[in-house]
């Protein structure tokens, strides 16, 4: 077996996944086993429960202080796993549910089954990492938690008529003993024992043989070498009550005590049925040979077991190879193997990144394990951010990606549609949050354009005073000025009335303002401040030069009040320092470029009569 | 202890509310409905808590909402109200406002009646982003500024003010029978008088400063001259529209924009509001008696009909406590309701002791004992 130092995985056109991997001098190409079926891995309800519920407890691991000594950090990180665990079972059981009505969610029930298993599994082993003593007790509990069918058998016997006459009855015993569930077993034995008097001190001798099996207390205060001489003498017993043939009159109390001498392998392998597996046949032979087997011996027992379970004709499953990988303590193998086999990045992307943090990924090549870890999260979140609706969790994933998780988040983050205004809301906060003032900008933009489109001219500001963006107030403060060339009103007073502070985002927006306030001021007669704000207009050059026209328009009737125009005529002459002639020349030299230029030259008698009467100005006009 | 279980759902919720239940009875919330969005199907569901089709219910989980019925729904449900015990109305993404009818019996829902195209542009569909009823008559804002009244049972619309607004309307509700409030994207709250055929508003008030987007406003139960906003920064806004044009008082709420704000229909003491920071939280404003706060058990009722005698012009020492609401002098307490961080919570509702909310981390939250 050599090293794998790095694996890619390419989706092809017929939607396999190819996987690539490449050691020293070789290339390895193979094809993965399952199709990767993306409507039903994402869209199905009932999965989508699972990537909520594990984006929270994905987000809550994140925030796990980084200054907690190891130590107490364990206890979170398998609480942590076990909820991930409580996730995919309460899913699993909703899809079983399902099921029996629609055969499709067949498929997705047992690769569910099969990532629990895996996962129980790695946490026991790596989160957990049970010593010697503890590490069988934990296999044991792995066991039994995904053989649920001897509960059923089990409760099928109890509630007929007479169970010890049921035809499952010595199954149901000997699987409980298989387990080592031997309480269990002494209580199903009870029964039979009543209905044979004439056995009774046969039952009664396996009952004590069963009752005094020691099983390690971890918290207890004896020591595992203590366990361990307390359990060969058990041995001894089992041993003896074989030798003497106590229980050769009965063929099941006989296999029973086979089964508990030393877990013979022959007589274990006759039952494969009630293993089932070959894991649990070797926990239950890990349990009736070496209950004190240490985690680097497990592998020696896992790959015999693998192979005399497995008969020559039948092939290992990607799922046996896991759960070898896993027993050989060989994580990344594990991870590598589940990419491939299980279509779904959902499991491998959450499982490393919790091993990650339980800092089991840096025993390896350094460069290989952070990056793994972050490999997958991107893979995993990449997928979710071509959902219509889960777009919103990748957000979080990206988030914890050190180094290309910001890049995938600002390409991703222009594609989402914004269908309405409550969504673009939601996005622009995504962006302002994380400092991605471009995409900001794009998005604001992108809306007040559409606002605009659609005459909503209120909006379209709303959205630039967003993105602080003076162009585009620019742009929307010329088409009201535009509206108001073409209809002689203001539409949307509501808004321009009340811009506040935002009148200052730029030139054309304050113009906006200000001529409007001219107007108003005209309207309340208030001509005296009217023409002194029109003049202040003229001279600030924020006035937009299709407009000058429309202002020298508008200084017209102003001209004609007399107690005003002497006003203008005073600051035209005597308050301004540029020379009145030079203003009017200014502006009338820039209105020749333009069309209105015939207009002006009526208009022009009407300026030349009232200057021509006031001697300082009336070489004013030069047309 | 946590009285507070999320319940995954499987869609982003927009919009949560309770059932009215009739005063006389002294029935607790039951029923509530919700609104997705952001799916390519959205749905309207009926959920109930408590004693209804409480099959499935399994130790611990007390009060996970069961669901009753379901609807399918044409555009994000962007605003939800009920009508009556039965029906509810709804804004939609798609400028329709739809009537839906919920069978008690038959656990189904049925529309009872839909104007397609309410609000809209001229060349394209504008969402309806709020409605408010007042049985029979409905009001709608949308996008495209538009205010619509229109009245169940009856084809056709009303009333339609073109053009009310420059910017989108977000919210509306009722001042008074006659008057409507609506809260728009260039920070302004607008009254409008519906027994006035003019089209423009009889008032309008606004924070002096930047004009921060509004995004939802409640009126005080009792006193109906106080009102709360919230907006895009996430501040809590409360106004008496009697009393000059600029907000009474400010109070940081959120981190990032404000959803939904809720005076207790019954205890106006207490104020939720939710926002898209993911916190839901709790407002509990001291009152001005006297009495311990131990002792006043059956202070809010006393509370209320204290505001409703208060006259006009407000006794100094009467005023609602919300005016002068000002977490610094220790007259406010506010409370997160929810347990951990979650991703924004859309909206909530509250009715009695019982309050739900809906997130866009797909989940619904239940809480059967609101301390109020």
């Amino acid at each position: 077996i050599f090293k794998i130092n790095k694996v890619c995985l390419l989706k092809t056109s017929s939607g396999t996944h190819l996987g690539f991997a490449w050691g020293p001098g070789d290339i390895l190409v193979y094809e993965t086993l399952y199709k990767v079926r993306k409507d039903e891995d994402i869209y199905s309800p009932i999965l989508r429960k699972l990537f909520n519920e594990s984006h929270h407890i994905f987000v809550g691991l994140q925030t796990i202080r980084e200054d907690l000594p190891s130590k107490n950090k364990k206890p979170q990180f398998v609480s942590i796993s076990k909820n991930y665990r409580s996730v995919i079972r309460a899913c699993m059981e909703e899809l079983q549910q399902v099921a029996e009505v629609a055969m499709q969610y067949g498929n997705q029930v047992s690769i569910l089954l099969a990532i629990e298993l895996i996962w129980n599994l790695c946490e026991v082993l790596f989160i957990d990492a049970a010593p010697a003593g503890s590490l069988l007790l934990h296999l044991l509990d792995w066991v039994r938690l995904h053989k649920a069918d001897v509960d059923e058998k089990a409760r099928e016997v109890l509630q007929s008529e007479s169970p010890a006459e049921h035809r499952d009855y010595w199954d149901v015993v000997v699987s409980y003993v298989l387990q080592g569930r031997l309480e269990e077993a002494r209580q199903m034995l009870v029964k039979q024992a009543t209905l044979q008097p004439a056995a009774r001190k046969m039952y009664k001798q396996m009952d004590t043989l069963l009752s005094k099996m020691p099983f390690y207390n971890p918290g207890g205060t004896q020591t595992l070498t203590e366990f361990d001489v307390k359990w060969r003498h058990w041995h001894e017993e089992v041993d003896r009550c074989l030798q003497d043939n106590s229980f050769a009159s009965n063929k099941h109390l006989e296999l029973i005590c086979k089964v508990s001498d030393l877990g013979d392998e022959d007589t274990l392998l006759e039952h494969k049925d009630l293993l089932s597996t070959w894991y649990h046949f070797l926990v239950t032979r890990l349990l009736f040979c070496h209950p004190t087997v240490k985690p680097t011996e497990l592998h020696y027992y896992a790959q015999s077991c693998l192979t005399m379970f497995l008969d020559s004709r039948s092939v290992p499953e990607p799922l046996d190879s896991i759960l070898l990988a896993a027993f050989e303590f060989d994580i990344h193998q594990v991870i590598k193997d589940c990419s491939i086999a299980l279509n779904n990045w959902w499991f491998v992307a959450h499982l490393t990144d919790l091993l990650d943090h339980c800092k089991l990924l840096q025993s390896h090549n350094l460069h290989f394990g952070s990056n793994l870890r972050e490999f997958l999260l991107l893979e995993y979140a990449s997928g979710l951010f071509t959902h219509h609706s889960l777009w919103q969790l990748a957000v979080d994933y990206f988030d914890h990606c050190p180094e290309f998780g910001r890049v995938y988040l600002e390409l991703q983050i222009e594609r989402v549609p914004l269908d309405t205004e409550r969504k673009a809301l939601k996005v622009l906060r995504i962006c302002e949050q994380r400092q991605m003032s471009e995409q900001v900008r794009s998005i604001c933009k992108i809306m007040a354009m559409r606002a605009l489109r659609n005459n909503r001219l209120g909006s379209a500001l709303s959205w630039s005073i967003r993105a602080k963006d003076a162009a585009f107030a620019t742009l929307i403060s010329e088409r009201f000025l535009q509206d108001y060339c073409a209809r002689g009103t203001f539409s949307d007073l509501d808004l321009i009335d009340n811009l506040g502070p935002a009148m200052l985002l730029s030139d054309r927006l304050t113009f906006l303002g200000k001529y409007r306030e001219f107007h108003k001021l005209y309207g309340e007669k208030r001509f005296r401040e009217a023409s002194k704000l029109l003049l202040s207009l003229m001279t600030a050059k924020i006035a937009p030069r299709s407009f000058w026209m429309t202002l020298l328009t508008d200084a017209l009737p102003l001209l004609e009040q007399k107690e005003v125009s002497h006003h203008i005529v005073r600051y035209a002459v005597y308050g301004q320092s540029t020379p009145p002639q030079k203003i009017f020349s200014l502006l009338l030299s820039n209105i020749k470029k333009t069309s209105k230029y015939s207009y002006l030259r009526s208009c022009n008698q009407r300026i030349f009569g009232f200057f021509s009467g006031k001697n300082n100005i009336k070489d004013v006009l030069i047309i | 202890m946590e009285s507070i279980n999320a319940k995954y759902v499987s869609q982003k919720i927009s919009k949560s509310r309770w059932r009215p239940v009739s005063h006389s009875s002294l029935q607790q919330a039951d029923i509530f409905a919700t609104g997705s969005w952001d799916n390519e199907d959205n749905k309207i569901s009926f959920w109930s808590i408590g004693s209804h089709g409480s099959s499935g219910v399994e130790d611990g989980f007390e009060g996970d909402p069961q669901l009753l019925c379901e609807h399918k729904h044409d555009g994000d449900v962007l605003d939800l109200q009920f009508l009556d015990q039965d029906r509810i109305v709804t804004a939609s993404s798609t400028g329709a406002v739809t009537i839906f009818r919920h069978h008690q019996n038959s656990q189904t829902i049925s529309v009872s009646q839909q104007w397609a195209r309410a609000h809209r542009y001229p060349s394209d569909n504008a969402p309806c982003t709020g409605v408010v009823c007042s049985s029979p008559e409905i009001v709608t804002v949308g996008e495209d500024g538009r205010i619509i009244v229109f009245r169940a049972d009856q084809e056709g619309v009303i009333r339609v003010i073109d053009n009310a607004d420059s910017s989108t309307i977000h919210a509306v509700t009722y001042l008074r029978t006659t008057e409507i409030l609506t809260v728009n994207s260039i920070g302004q709250l607008k009254l409008w008088d519906l027994r006035q055929q003019s089209n423009s508003p009889s008032q309008i008030l606004s924070l002096s400063g930047d004009r921060v987007p509004l995004h939802c406003v409640d009126r005080h139960p009792n006193q109906q001259h106080i009102v709360a906003t919230g907006g895009q920064d996430g501040m809590l806004c409360v106004w008496d529209v009697r009393q000059g044009s600029t907000p009474f008082s400010l109070m940081e709420a959120h981190s990032a924009e404000m959803w939904e704000v809720h005076f207790h229909p019954t205890n106006p003491d207490h104020l939720f509001t939710c926002s898209e920071d993911g916190s839901l939280l709790h407002w509990e404003t001291s009152s001005q008696s006297d009495i311990p706060s131990f002792l006043q058990g059956g202070r809010n009722s006393s509370m209320t009909s204290r505001s409703a005698m208060a006259p006009a012009g407000g006794n100094q020492s009467l005023i609602n406590a919300w005016l002068s609401g000002d977490s610094s002098k220790g007259r406010l307490e506010t409370t997160h309701m929810l347990p951990s961080q979650t991703l924004s919570v859309n909206s909530l509702d509250v009715l009695g002791q019982c309050l739900v909310c809906g997130t866009d981390g797909e989940a619904i939250f239940v809480n059967r004992q609101v301390p109020v």
